[in-house]
């Protein structure tokens, strides 16, 4: 600004010859202009098109949601011959899954972010890091193919029905573990979802757990506390808001999750209390029927399901990020 | 001089532009059901090496295919599912059957090979109902004397997408067993009461491999290129018959297409000694009103040279062609229903 003034007075212009640069810095003033609306643009185009995300598939939804109201959310029919639509299948099997990929995810995470920032040898620390990095870089359909073909022939024969034996006769257990034992379901896509969302986990606690000041864990270790006292009374209590985010990332991420769970979770519209049992969730629900939706209302229960799952995962995230931004606040 | 030039060549172009439209569009535009696919692609490049004429056929599925076709995206739609009379009316279209296929059951069970096991439409449904869970079930091993069944549970497979294989089979199931029409019915996707569910006849395929003890449903094509266990069916007439192509035409040549409403037509269940009960065929839809004459023209003649030219490339692709009778049937309702704004037909026979 001081330069702009500058050049109006002809006697500066005069004595600084080599400041040739007044036309064409008027020119990069211009041009700044042009660029900080652009960027502003650009934002603004972002939150355009998440708010048009939202109308359209409110739009499209609102055939179904007029028609079967917000009972929609807690009815457990999905049967297109009579034309009765209710999501609970889905958005339980949503949860299920998603609920079994964290149980598993996150104690591995913990584990290997613990690892590769406070116990590995300083050499093994970066190519371990790239490593659950590239975890992430596989295609989902990948994940998929591989749970279909080798990992769910391996879990039926060798977990499942042992598993499915050893409960037998056991009350509550009998019900959660039952049905034949055939690799495909809940389960094997819940474990199948933890494997996917590991590195997102484990990559963000690792970050997280970086910012823990040195000296608090040194004053850990010199008054002569274990790793373990030091992870849990120093790291822990320092992270757990932004280790929280991180899992929640890592939930926003499974509970989208289409390809990889729609080859392994077997696709039945039914809940049952089994977990080894076939379900569904929102978004293989909508990969295997919106082709085929012949009639208008089923199209948009489908859409309605979209929104359900727009609006579960939009919270997660936020909340996500909200937990993530207090560790640099 | 410029000028002369010039307007040589905008009349030039002007003449080519009116020689094009005079006969046929060069490009034809279709989209629908995915089971035709192959043979609908088989067709579309050869016809294109004898007239030059693009098909572009998108297999989005039978109700995409009816969805665009009613908005008027393409010339033409294609659906496993034919429209009822009355729904046609409501649109304004006609339809008319392409080529057929069939439909097996494909079995995974320990010690038994294809064509070994045989099932009838009653057990098959209650198997489909989770009514019969076990491979020795009485009903089983009653229509299969000197079979050795395990006492394994049956893992019943499905199409997890909606499908016009689906609409044909539990078409046929429905017809047989009343428990079936009334609790779970008849279309695209159904709410199945038993089983998992696999995505596309390729998904199906993969599950029923996989899963020991299972049984599901494909096309035919499917279970003969991936050497799949099919079982035996009994039909009808109560005869024991193989998925062959004579079985499949069989089935069709029993079908009463002359007194069919618009082409409305399930093979499913269909009289013969040796008629395969689950056939299916799958149909072109088109708009009655012709807007784009020159477009509708090149599609009939598109189809029109497959009903002449194409029954050897759909039989090598395990697709079961129309006898010449329903074809005749087919060209006279182009010719009495597809009409231009001023009245004209728009088919003048081949």
């Amino acid at each position: 600004m001081t330069l702009v003034e500058n050049s109006n007075t002809k006697a500066h212009e005069e004595a600084a010859g080599s400041f040739q640069r007044s036309p064409r810095f008027m020119n990069g003033e211009a041009f700044n202009s042009t660029f900080k609306w652009l960027s502003i643009g650009s934002a603004l185009f972002i939150l355009v098109i998440l708010g048009g995300f939202f109308v359209s598939l409110t739009v499209g939804a609102w055939p179904a949601l007029s028609k079967f109201g917000l009972s929609f959310i807690w009815t457990s029919t999905w049967n297109p011959v009579t034309e009765q639509f209710g999501a609970l299948p889905a958005i339980a099997g949503t949860l299920i899954t998603s609920g079994i990929a964290i149980i598993i995810a996150v104690p591995l995470a913990f584990a290997i972010a613990i690892y590769i920032t406070q116990l590995a040898p300083r050499w093994l620390r970066h190519p371990l890091g790239i490593a659950i990095e590239l975890l992430a870089a596989i295609p989902s359909i990948i994940y998929g193919m591989w749970g279909l073909f080798f990992f769910a022939p391996i879990f039926a024969e060798f977990i499942q029905a042992p598993v499915i034996d050893a409960f037998e006769n056991v009350p509550f257990l009998s019900t959660i573990f039952a049905g034949p034992a055939i690799g495909i379901g809940m389960a094997t896509a819940g474990i199948v979802l933890a494997i996917m969302i590991l590195p997102f986990i484990a990559s963000v606690m690792r970050d997280v757990i970086d910012t823990v000041p040195k000296r608090l864990k040194e004053s850990g270790y010199a008054i002569g506390a274990t790793d373990w006292e030091v992870t849990r009374a120093i790291i822990i209590p320092h992270c757990k808001t932004a280790m929280t985010g991180a899992i929640f990332l890592g939930l926003g991420r499974a509970l989208g999750e289409t390809m990889a769970v729609t080859f392994i979770i077997g696709n039945a519209n039914r809940i049952t209390a089994a977990i080894f049992a076939p379900g569904n969730t929102i978004a293989s629900t909508i990969a295997n029927e919106f082709q085929e939706a012949y009639s208008s209302i089923h199209s948009s229960s489908l859409i309605a399901l979209g929104l359900l799952l727009f609006i579960i995962t939009f919270i997660v995230l936020a909340v996500a990020r909200m937990m993530l931004n207090r560790i640099s606040s | 001089m410029k000028r002369i030039f010039a307007s040589l060549a905008v009349c030039a172009a002007a003449t080519a532009l009116t020689a094009t439209s005079a006969f046929a569009a060069e490009n034809i535009t279709g989209a629908g059901a995915t089971f035709p696919y192959p043979i609908y692609a088989k067709w579309a490049q050869s016809y294109n090496k004898e007239t030059g004429v693009q098909l572009n056929y998108q297999s989005i599925g039978s109700g995409g295919g009816i969805k665009q076709i009613s908005a008027k995206t393409v010339d033409f739609g294609a659906s496993d599912k034919p429209l009822t009379a009355k729904v046609l009316e409501e649109k304004g279209m006609m339809q008319f059957p392409m080529v057929m296929g069939g439909i097996v059951p494909i079995i995974n069970v320990e010690g038994i090979k294809p064509g070994e096991l045989v099932l009838d439409g009653e057990t098959l449904a209650n198997i489909f109902l989770g009514k019969i869970k076990k491979w020795d079930d009485a009903a089983i091993k009653a229509l299969n004397p000197g079979v050795s069944l395990p006492s394994k549970r049956i893992s019943v497979v499905h199409r997890a997408d909606g499908s016009g294989t689906t609409f044909n089979f539990t078409y046929y199931l429905a017809d047989i067993s009343p428990e079936w029409k009334k609790n779970v019915g008849v279309d695209a996707s159904v709410q199945w009461p038993t089983g998992t569910g696999g995505k596309g006849n390729q998904g199906v395929a993969n599950y029923v491999s996989q899963l020991k003890n299972s049984v599901g449903y494909v096309e035919y094509a499917y279970a003969l290129q991936n050497n799949l266990t099919y079982s035996k069916m009994k039909n009808k007439e109560g005869n024991t018959v193989a998925p062959t192509m004579e079985a499949f035409q069989a089935a069709a040549a029993g079908a009463d297409w002359t007194h069919s409403d618009g082409f409305y037509l399930i093979l499913a269940n269909q009289p013969g000694a040796k008629s395969w009960p689950m056939t299916a065929a799958t149909f072109i839809l088109l708009h009655k009103k012709v807007e784009n004459p020159e477009a509708i023209k090149s599609a009939l003649n598109f189809f029109d040279w497959a009903y002449n030219n194409g029954d050897a490339a759909a039989e090598e692709l395990h697709y079961v062609p129309f006898p010449g009778s329903v074809k005749s049937l087919v060209r006279d309702a182009w010719a009495k229903e597809l009409k231009t704004a001023d009245g004209k037909s728009v088919y003048m026979g081949s």
